[in-house]
């Protein structure tokens, strides 16, 4: 029995000797053929996909893998990008901030792919961030995020600050009331949008009762409740993250509070969330995002089509699923106006571009990288699906750094 | 006399391979083994502590994170123009925090990197092993530890970065961190570091020291009864294991860029433990090796399998685990006592025979 037991446990062991002495063979020989290799050799040209697929942010990012994967799948059907075929490479981020630096880097040096789509959390894009940029490499981030950031190695094709926070913030003080309620996940996004929300409501005669943040993960909202019951606002401003959406709503409408009372708008909630809140909890509350699955485009028509015919009728279409799905198809308009895959070239034709999106026209601002995107406020409905109540009408301009606004003054200086 | 020497052969080797690898590998991959070295400090200081003294941390990754911080501090100075890190603009402070003043000196931030996390370590053992508080008790409280860091450092976004962390370093000492030429730097700094701490470490378990750690792990009760005071023993192993992966973490830093709450929060901090398990926790060689293969394999599954990567490294732990209780280096034990009862067979065989002959 012990002699069997160490058997086996040599036999596992020498495998693993084995993998990790493949692993420096197959380095060697990577230089060797990537030394050789150009960024687009033969027929096809290497992309990077680097979203989570383990770990707590997979829930989340295997949609964007998916939404990117049916775009390059579309475009290679359609005869590729300058004549050559996309040849994704998927890597895994983890859900952690260092192993999205070591795989960023991986893809730039080792796979030397012409761009990498990749990204969710902002500490993943700051993680990659000076890897793309001292690579000379180009990051396309598809999600929301809370600006003060424009690389020259990064397209954001998520909305900024501008294109979802501040109009969801004036869209309520016209219509819900000035008292708010502050509620959010304890990291940077809900932390900087807060801010930036106390900076606008002041500027605008509104007023933040209270500001309340809770750990990731947290699920017991009663202590919470109890303050939004006392201090009575008129909205709360709901910047929760993944799980504790599910607590917050269930344990709010426990208490007795609907949508009627005291509606809820939240910036991370969007149809993926919400089968995982239940749409009981969530109908009449409200959400600020740029797409939604019933957005009425006839691209958008044939998107959802497409996507739940690959990925089961169950699936369904969200913001950041829709601006990664773009992102690749700004990347090979980009490519064909330069006529060349190379960062610099790449880069400098992207300014200006503009590709009917689901979510509507999209245009490229060639200074900060970001995109002009309409913005859309949606109420949720029985079915689990929003209703539009309000639009921007035009793609918004993004501006990262609210320069525009001037009550945004004091949040930089 | 002759296992002496064999000892000697096997750190030779190992420090051989680590010396010539950066010739054989990609930058990449030599920026890959760099950062499993800082690992291997960390798995070496676990041998001691929890190999030879019997302590079980679940907590080493708050001073993994400590040090790093100490040390990005630095590097974020460096490669801030304006005299105040980026996020803290945006935080809306204009004025740089008294605590980050003091890491504008690198000679500062290096032995911050390593004081802090020994003092803090030995505040901690010392109210913990005073009142004899130990096994999973211990382990439990290490774990409140990360825990409580880890809810600091995010909570305290204007001064720490908050999730993000600290990131985006482009200089150390005025010399471009990314040069080839620093990197290389980088590397044989971090193996002589390693060596210089594995020297030291093995140094220690052959003392009349190191033989009081191992009669802790063994029998603390009856250590006692024979007039020692543990208590000051552990403190002071605790704080060198603290140390250690304070000065890991500075060096993780430097090379790979990043440090950030998550990477001292719960999982790492047993992946620190799960290291040292695989590789051997009663052997010194055995858990830097251990940091360093089970980093290597995690690297090249995810690469190969991104889809599944986690099934299999999850496969691997458990049956190291499960068949191999003292690790790689006890395997190594395992197999050399074999030969070595085999010879005595045959010896015996070939005695027989000549007799009935």
């Amino acid at each position: 029995m012990g002699r069997k037991k160490g058997l086996l446990a040599i036999v596992v062991m020498s495998m693993l000797l084995a993998a990790c002495s493949s692993q420096i063979e197959t380095a060697t020989e990577g230089t060797e053929s990537a030394s050789k290799a150009a960024v687009s050799d033969g027929d096809s040209v290497k992309v990077g996909i680097l979203h989570s697929l383990s770990g707590t942010m997979a829930i989340s990012e295997v949609s964007l893998r998916d939404a990117e994967q049916m775009a390059i799948d579309e475009i290679n059907a359609d005869g590729g990008v300058l004549g050559k075929q996309i040849e994704p490479v998927i890597e895994d981020g983890a859900s952690d901030w260092p192993t999205y630096a070591e795989k960023a880097r991986k893809l730039l040096q080792e796979d030397k792919v012409a761009t990498i789509f990749g990204g969710w959390t902002s500490a993943s894009r700051k993680a990659m961030l000076p890897v793309v940029e001292q690579n000379k490499g180009l990051l396309w981030y598809p999600v929301q995020y809370e600006g003060m950031e424009a690389s020259p190695n990064i397209f954001y094709t998520g909305a900024t600050t501008n294109q979802q926070i501040v109009p969801a913030v004036d869209w309520l003080l016209e219509n819900e009331g000035i008292k708010f309620f502050l509620i959010g996940s304890d990291y940077v996004f809900p932390r900087t949008a807060n801010q930036i929300i106390n900076a606008q409501l002041k500027a605008k005669g509104g007023k933040a009762v209270a500001e309340e943040y809770t750990p990731m993960g947290h699920t017991d909202y009663n202590t919470v409740i109890s303050k939004i019951k006392s201090s009575k606002p008129d909205v709360i401003f709901n910047t929760l993250n993944g799980d504790s959406n599910v607590a917050f709503f269930k344990q709010l409408k426990d208490a007795g509070i609907t949508a009627e009372d005291i509606p809820v708008l939240s910036v991370s909630v969007a149809e993926e969330e919400i089968r995982g809140i239940g749409t009981d909890v969530l109908e009449g509350h409200y959400a600020a995002w740029n797409y939604y699955q019933t957005t009425d485009t006839p691209e958008n028509k044939s998107f959802v089509d497409n996507y739940k015919k690959k990925y089961g009728e169950d699936r369904v279409t969200a913001d950041p699923i829709e601006a990664a799905y773009t992102a690749v198809y700004l990347w090979k308009a980009a490519v064909e106006k330069a006529g060349s895959f190379e960062v610099d070239k790449v880069k400098a034709a992207a300014g200006g571009i503009e590709f009917k999106a689901p979510s509507g026209v999209v245009k490229v601002d060639g200074e900060n990288q970001h995109i002009y995107k309409t913005v859309r406020i949606g109420q949720v409905q029985g079915d689990g699906q929003f209703k539009e109540v309000w639009n921007s009408g035009e793609a918004v301009k993004p501006d990262p750094y609210l320069k525009t606004y001037d009550w945004a003054s004091g949040l930089k200086k | 006399m002759i296992k002496k020497y064999r000892q000697g052969a096997y750190y030779g080797i190992f420090f051989l391979f680590l010396s010539v690898a950066p010739f054989f590998l990609t930058d990449f991959r030599a920026g890959l083994l760099a950062k499993f070295l800082c690992y291997g400090i960390i798995a070496v200081g676990i041998s001691l502590l929890w190999g030879y003294t019997g302590i079980l941390s679940l907590g080493h990754g708050v001073f993994f994170g400590l040090g790093a911080y100490c040390m990005a501090m630095y590097l974020k100075l460096e490669a801030s123009p304006s005299g105040i890190p980026d996020f803290m603009e945006w935080n809306g402070i204009t004025e740089l925090p008294f605590i980050w003043t003091m890491f504008k000196n690198p000679v500062f931030a290096i032995a911050a990197a390593v004081l802090v996390p020994s003092l803090i370590a030995a505040f901690i053992g010392y109210v913990t092993f005073k009142n004899r508080i130990k096994g999973v008790f211990f382990s439990i409280i290490s774990q409140a530890v990360v825990v409580v860091t880890v809810t600091l450092f995010i909570g305290a976004q204007q001064i720490t970065g908050g999730t993000s962390g600290l990131t985006n370093f482009f200089t150390v000492f005025q010399v471009p961190l990314t040069d080839s030429g620093t990197k290389t730097i980088l590397y044989y700094v971090t193996v002589f570091t390693l060596f210089l701490i594995m020297a030291l470490s093995f140094g220690l378990t052959k003392t009349r020291f190191g033989k009081i750690l191992i009669a802790i792990r063994d029998g603390e009760n009856r250590l006692r009864f024979l007039g020692y005071n543990p208590t000051g023993y552990k403190v002071f192993i605790y704080a060198l294991s603290a140390a250690f992966a304070g000065l890991a973490g500075v060096l993780f830093v430097l090379q790979v860029g990043i440090i950030s709450p998550e990477m001292m929060g719960i999982i790492p901090s047993v992946e620190m433990v799960l290291w040292a398990a695989i590789g051997g926790r009663f052997s010194i060689l055995g858990a830097a090796a251990g940091a360093i293969l089970t980093n290597s394999a995690k690297s090249y599954l995810s690469e190969s399998y991104p889809e599944f990567w986690t099934i299999f490294l999850g496969a691997l732990f458990l049956v190291v685990v499960l068949y191999l209780p003292n690790g790689l280096a006890g395997l190594v034990e395992k197999v050399k006592l074999r030969f070595a009862k085999k010879e005595k067979k045959e010896e015996v065989k070939h005695a027989g025979d000549s007799l009935v002959s």
